[in-house]
């Protein structure tokens, strides 16, 4: 079973959005979506700075099998990446919700946010 | 999930019951991946022990009179002083020098034993068949699993059942007894680690493997793994890195053309595509050449990738290639036009739009282990 979490919001090409407390947002990568890809190694992040609009691919993963293009939740400027994911691009397996996060970034339109999915309706979705 | 379609070896439902994820592969059911992942199984088999199931490949019994004389007209080694007890790997060339695919060949005393790559072994039967003076038969060996033990720690395993296995030496292959029936076991593998490969009877094919997998430095690796490992052992995989269309020469497989079939050996020549692959190998200047690369960062330059010169002209393509775990790098195999073949020389590799600066490079990209 993949891990849910309740706070965030997800998308359906498997990204999750955390709102943080200045209006920010961090994204990165699901549960699912690291299992399926499995060993990642090698990321490519947005330019910091750059302005990048909602389901953009905006960053790639790759894993052993494969790459992967990740879209970007919802519209806005980026405001950071994760460096440290160009040495150590095993953090999204290790710590998908936490220290491989991917970008963050300063959203454009909050609206945007009430058109993703819910934890509860992500897991459903992602249910085999 | 199961396509039924597909062929099974003895250990599928063993691989089922361990976790594995399966995939199609040259039409079998295989474990692409256990639970511990690729990586990881990468990793554990350098350090310690990884057991394969590489039943899907082919494995035959050239049985009858004058087997070696036979062999020779096909594979361009020495078959005839090939001792008793011992393997040899060998190119299945075509008329053209092209190769129709890798084998191992041992001296089994009173036949020859051959292993041929899976996807290959319907055309290699009837190739080797069509080509069999009278009084030879080759027989497959259905009802046979084969094991591949790898790692540091595959000869500590594998003494438990039978301790002379430690006085094996780099191919040799011989029958010895493992859980009280008759296997064959050579000192060999595909990971460039020591190790040891492991015809069993079909019937105890699972008892074995169980066996070996409760040692607590064993553990089950999948075709994603043995894929990584024989890459950064700077080993082809058939239909990537030479197929039909390459020969031995511009697949840079010189070493395996014994020096008894060379222009200058006592049976010099007498293999088909001889006179090809000796033209070849008197020259020296292969069109292309396989080479191995190193990548300027991370990102993994797969099969099928262009490569260009400095001047942005087109002077290869990729064969191999992924991002080694135990050398940390990216890696590749490619064939590249003669006079960019040498090592130190600088490509450029088109991944999503973008060029990726190349150096080739020897190979191994790991050092290889073997106990000789």
């Amino acid at each position: 079973m993949s891990e849910v979490i309740e706070k965030l919001l997800y998308s359906e090409s498997h990204e999750w959005v955390r709102r943080e407390a200045d209006g920010t947002v961090t994204v990165g990568l699901s549960d699912h979506a690291q299992k399926a890809l499995g060993d990642v190694v090698y990321v490519e992040l947005p330019e910091v700075g750059s302005e990048v609009n909602m389901q953009d691919e905006v960053a790639l993963v790759e894993s052993v099998k494969a790459a992967s293009d990740v879209y970007t939740p919802i519209s806005g400027e980026v405001l950071a990446i994760n460096d440290v994911l160009a040495d150590e691009p095993q953090i999204i397996n290790e710590s998908c919700y936490d220290n491989g996060w991917l970008f963050k970034l300063k959203p454009a339109d909050e609206a945007e946010l009430d058109s993703l999915l819910s934890a509860a309706a992500y897991a459903e979705q992602t249910e085999e | 999930m199961t396509d039924t379609h597909l062929l099974k070896t003895p250990l599928h439902s063993f691989h089922i019951e361990n976790g594995a994820r399966m995939v199609p592969f040259a039409g079998y059911d295989m474990p692409v991946q256990y639970p511990l992942g690729v990586k990881q199984e990468h990793l554990h088999t350098r350090a310690k022990a990884g057991l394969f199931d590489v039943s899907h490949m082919g494995q035959f019994k050239l049985v009858g009179s004058n087997g070696a004389q036979a062999l020779e007209q096909l594979l361009p080694i020495d078959v005839i002083d090939l001792p008793e007890g011992k393997q040899r790997y060998a190119l299945l060339l075509n008329e053209q020098g092209g190769i129709l695919d890798d084998l191992m060949v041992t001296n089994a005393g009173s036949y020859h034993y051959l292993v041929v790559n899976a996807a290959c072994k319907v055309e290699d039967a009837a190739h080797i068949r069509a080509h069999l003076p009278e009084g030879l038969e080759l027989q497959e060996m259905a009802d046979h699993a084969l094991l591949a033990l790898q790692g540091p720690a595959a000869v500590d395993v594998l003494a438990t059942l039978n301790p002379a296995v430690a006085e094996l030496k780099f191919m040799d292959n011989v029958e010895l007894t493992l859980l009280g029936e008759t296997c064959r076991v050579s000192r060999s593998g595909y990971t460039g680690e020591d190790g040891y490969e492991i015809s069993v009877p079909a019937a105890k094919a699972v008892a074995l493997a169980s066996e070996l997998l409760s040692h607590e430095q064993c553990e089950l690796i999948g075709l994603g793994a043995r894929d990584s490992l024989r890459l950064e052992s700077g080993l082809c995989l058939y239909g990537h890195d030479m197929n039909a269309e390459t020969d031995p020469v511009s697949a840079s497989l010189i070493w395996a053309i014994s020096k008894a079939r060379r222009a200058d050996g006592e049976r010099a020549g007498g293999f088909m595509g001889a006179e090809p692959v000796l033209k070849a190998l008197a020259e020296k200047r292969p069109a292309k050449k396989r080479v191995g690369l190193i990548g300027s960062t991370r990102a993994p330059v797969r099969e099928g990738t262009q490569l260009f010169d400095a001047s942005d002209k087109p002077i290869g393509v990729v064969t191999s290639g992924t991002f080694g775990p135990s050398c940390e790098k990216s890696i590749s195999m490619a064939y590249v036009n003669f006079g960019e073949h040498e090592v130190g020389t600088e490509v450029f590799a088109e991944v999503r739009g973008k060029k990726i600066a190349m150096t080739v490079s020897k190979m191994p990209f790991v050092e290889q282990r073997y106990v000789r």
